[in-house]
Formats: C-alpha cells, sequence, structure tokens
C-alpha cells in the first residue's frame, strides 16, 4: 500500500463512525520502489493530499526525513518539493503492518502489501 | 447465458474466484481478451476530456487486466476485490495500481471527492446476490451507490460493464444508482447479437445539464460506426501521454511496455530478435 492510498482510505463504512479519519498506521515492513516521476501529475493530485497526514504517515513509519511539515505554497515550481512529494506518495509502500480506525479501534491488517477493509455485515450501517 | 451457468449462482465472489479460477485469468488468452476488451470499452465510455492522467477507480479489479488497459492509456488507479486469490494473481503479474481486500457492498473506504472515475468490469451483478443470510441486495446496492457517489468528484463518471441476470435486476441497479442520486442509464452494445451484447451502466456525477448518453455499438447496417473502426479511431485520436501509436501486442507496443517498466525500475528481460515474436502454431 502506497501512501497516497493510505491518504484516501477511511472507515466510514462502519456503523456510527462519523469521520473514520486517518486512519492510525503501524508499519512492520516498509519498502522503497522507485517510481517515474511526472511533475504536472504530482502537482494536480497535490490538493486531493491531506498534507499533515501525509507528514504524520511518514513520521510513524519510519521515513521522517521524506518531506517538509508543511506544504510548500509554490509547490507547482518546486520541482524539489515535487520530487519528495512524489516519493513519499508513491514510491513508500507499507509491506505488513496494520491500520487502525480513529474511533472504534477496528483493525485494518496489511498483508503483501494489500490493506484488508473487509468489514463484517453487522459492523456496517 | 443460461441460469446454471452463472458464476454468481455458483458461489459468493470470495469463494469462487479461488486460485483456480484466478489463475485462468493469467492463462486463458479467451477471457483475457474479453476481460481487457470490456475494460478498454469502459475506459472509451468514460469519455475523459482531455488527455490528462486520471485517477481512477477499479471496481472489482480481480488480477488487474483492466488496470493495465488504464495503465496504458497513462491513469493512475486503486483497485479493489473482495476476492484473495484474485489479488494474489494481480500481485504476481506485477500491476501498477495499488490494491485493497474489501466488498463493494460494504461502502467504499475512501474520503469524499477523491476519484475523478470510476470503472468495473463484470462485478456489479454480484452485488444482487444474497450469499449470507445477512445480506440484503438492495441494501447492499444502495450503500455502495451512495458510497460510490460520495468518492467521485463533482463531474466525475462510473462506467459499469455488467451481466444482469434479467430485465428486474437491471431496474432494480438502476432504481438503487438513481436514488443514490447518479444520472445516467444502460448502453446496450450489439443489441442484435445475443453472443456479442454487452451491458454498460453509465453513471454521471451532478451534471445538472441534460446529460446524454454515448453512443452504442452495433453491427447492424445503418447504424453507428463498428466497434473495431472506433477503436482504431479512438487510437489514433489519442495524443496519450507517450505519444502510442503502436497497436496492441505489436512489437513495437511491448517494446514501449518494457521500456516503461525500465524506467519504473521493475526488473525486464533484455529486447531481443525473439521479443514480441509470435509462437509458430502448435500442429
Amino acid at each position: 500500500m502506497k501512501l497516497f492510498t493510505h491518504n484516501m482510505l477511511t472507515s466510514k463504512m462502519i456503523k456510527n463512525v462519523k469521520v473514520g479519519y486517518p486512519l492510525k498506521l503501524n508499519a512492520a515492513e516498509v519498502k522503497v520502489t522507485p517510481s517515474e516521476f511526472r511533475s504536472t501529475y504530482v502537482s494536480r493530485m497535490l490538493p486531493k493530499i491531506d498534507w499533515g497526514v501525509l507528514y504524520e504517515a511518514t513520521q510513524s513509519i519510519g521515513h521522517a526525513e521524506a518531506i517538509p511539515s508543511s506544504i510548500s505554497d509554490d509547490y507547482e515550481k518546486n520541482e524539489d518539493f515535487l520530487r519528495k512529494a512524489h516519493h513519499a506518495l508513491f514510491e513508500i509502500e507499507v509491506i505488513n503492518g496494520e491500520m487502525i480506525c480513529p474511533e472504534t479501534g477496528r483493525k485494518f491488517p496489511i498483508k503483501d502489501g494489500i490493506p484488508n477493509m473487509l468489514v463484517n455485515e453487522d459492523e456496517v450501517n | 447465458m443460461s441460469s446454471a451457468r452463472r458464476p454468481e449462482h455458483i458461489a459468493p465472489p470470495d469463494i469462487f474466484y479461488n486460485e483456480e479460477e484466478a489463475r485462468k485469468y493469467t492463462q486463458n488468452t479467451r477471457i483475457m481478451e474479453i476481460q481487457s476488451e470490456m475494460a478498454t470499452r469502459c475506459i472509451e465510455l468514460l469519455e475523459i476530456p482531455d488527455e490528462e492522467s486520471r485517477l481512477i477507480l477499479d471496481i472489482g479489479c480481480g488480477s488487474g487486466l483492466s488496470g493495465e488497459c488504464l495503465d496504458d492509456d497513462g491513469h493512475t488507479w486503486v483497485g479493489m476485490d473482495i476476492s484473495q486469490s484474485m489479488l494474489s494473481v494481480a500481485l504476481e503479474r506485477e500491476v501498477e495500481g495499488d490494491l485493497l481486500l474489501a466488498d463493494m457492498g460494504e461502502g467504499l473506504p475512501f474520503r469524499a471527492g477523491t476519484f475523478d472515475y470510476a470503472i468495473s468490469v463484470s462485478a456489479l451483478q454480484w452485488l444482487c446476490n444474497k450469499d449470507k443470510t445477512v445480506h440484503n441486495p438492495i441494501q447492499r446496492l444502495i450503500r455502495f451507490f451512495t458510497s460510490l457517489y460520495a468518492v467521485l468528484n463533482t463531474g466525475g463518471r462510473a462506467v459499469f460493464q455488467f451481466y444482469p441476470a434479467d430485465e428486474n435486476q437491471k431496474s432494480l441497479i438502476m432504481a438503487q444508482a438513481t436514488r443514490a442520486g447518479f444520472n445516467g442509464g444502460v448502453l446496450i452494445d450489439f443489441p442484435e447479437s445475443k453472443k456479442k451484447m454487452k451491458l454498460y451502466l453509465v453513471l454521471t456525477v451532478g451534471s445538472t445539464v441534460s446529460h446524454s448518453m454515448p453512443d452504442a455499438l452495433s453491427d447492424a447496417p445503418a447504424s453507428t460506426v463498428s466497434y473495431a473502426k472506433r477503436q482504431s479511431n479512438h487510437q489514433r485520436n489519442k495524443n496519450d501521454l507517450r505519444n502510442r501509436t503502436a497497436p496492441k501486442f505489436s512489437r513495437e507496443w511491448i517494446l514501449e511496455k518494457k521500456e516503461r517498466r525500465r524506467r519504473q525500475g521493475k526488473n525486464v528481460r533484455s529486447d531481443t530478435k525473439y521479443t514480441a515474436r509470435k509462437r509458430a502454431d502448435r500442429f
């Protein structure tokens, strides 16, 4: 699971969960896979990203130096920043670990890089 | 298709798509060809306005065949599927998209406005099943469509290729989609041929302007352009990210794909005179 996906995931399908975001991330195994950098793509993606959550995620899985704590104002022109953002969003992958719903404490295991978001029918609305 | 042969009537999706069944999606070229043809048509029906790459949700991504079609068009995708075996095959194939094990009938686990578009190949009819006693198909459909409506951006579109068991199922699905707020309808390609006929549910988000459905394909005379013709037009018109002109599965296409995967730092066999060479026919 890439951190970009973590940035999008919620647990709000669970009954009585209001926001379900962000999911707390615990990683047992992390892998970095290089991928093609496209600056226009990254800068178009950034408005959708919750930067605080991304920063928190890099901190919690031992990549504290990956990105600055706040988003750069001129990121569209700042290639250095975009490269860092690309690295954090698309290259750092959690292979094994878990995510935890902030409201219910429900755990979602991550195995072989695939988060298991299945819940029981009686847990949903 | 006779009802006895419908996979939905054999077992729930997470059971039906076991390792043996999942294997077919990498080894059976006939299945693979049909799947990627339908995926390509779904992508075409999204009518993505510019040539920029988009973030697309693939619902029921399976082994990632549809995802590969999205890769070819330069899009980024996130795929979800309920079958662990299918996802394992996708992992083996080293697909580009990120994968999730999730049940569409439980609602989509994403923030609002995450995706621009969504596609789904041969998955929607599974929602009409009552595989567990606790399952309520209508509830699962409305839960799915409501959450899909939320995760798509305004102006977004979702296209589902699906196999409804009968008219009732089709109108049930359509009714729940409308209830969730979607506009759209069912498009029938090749309605004159029972064998070739394919149904696509095309849904749009928040277009208050009267929205027009894309044209269906047909082999019948004096109708719209044939699928093959449209495909080639589509390819030709497409000034996509890598200016791809090579037809799919040609040597140029394969070389380009290998080059792309090399750039991504993947382990790729070197190009030789044997690359993309057609195998001799058996017997």
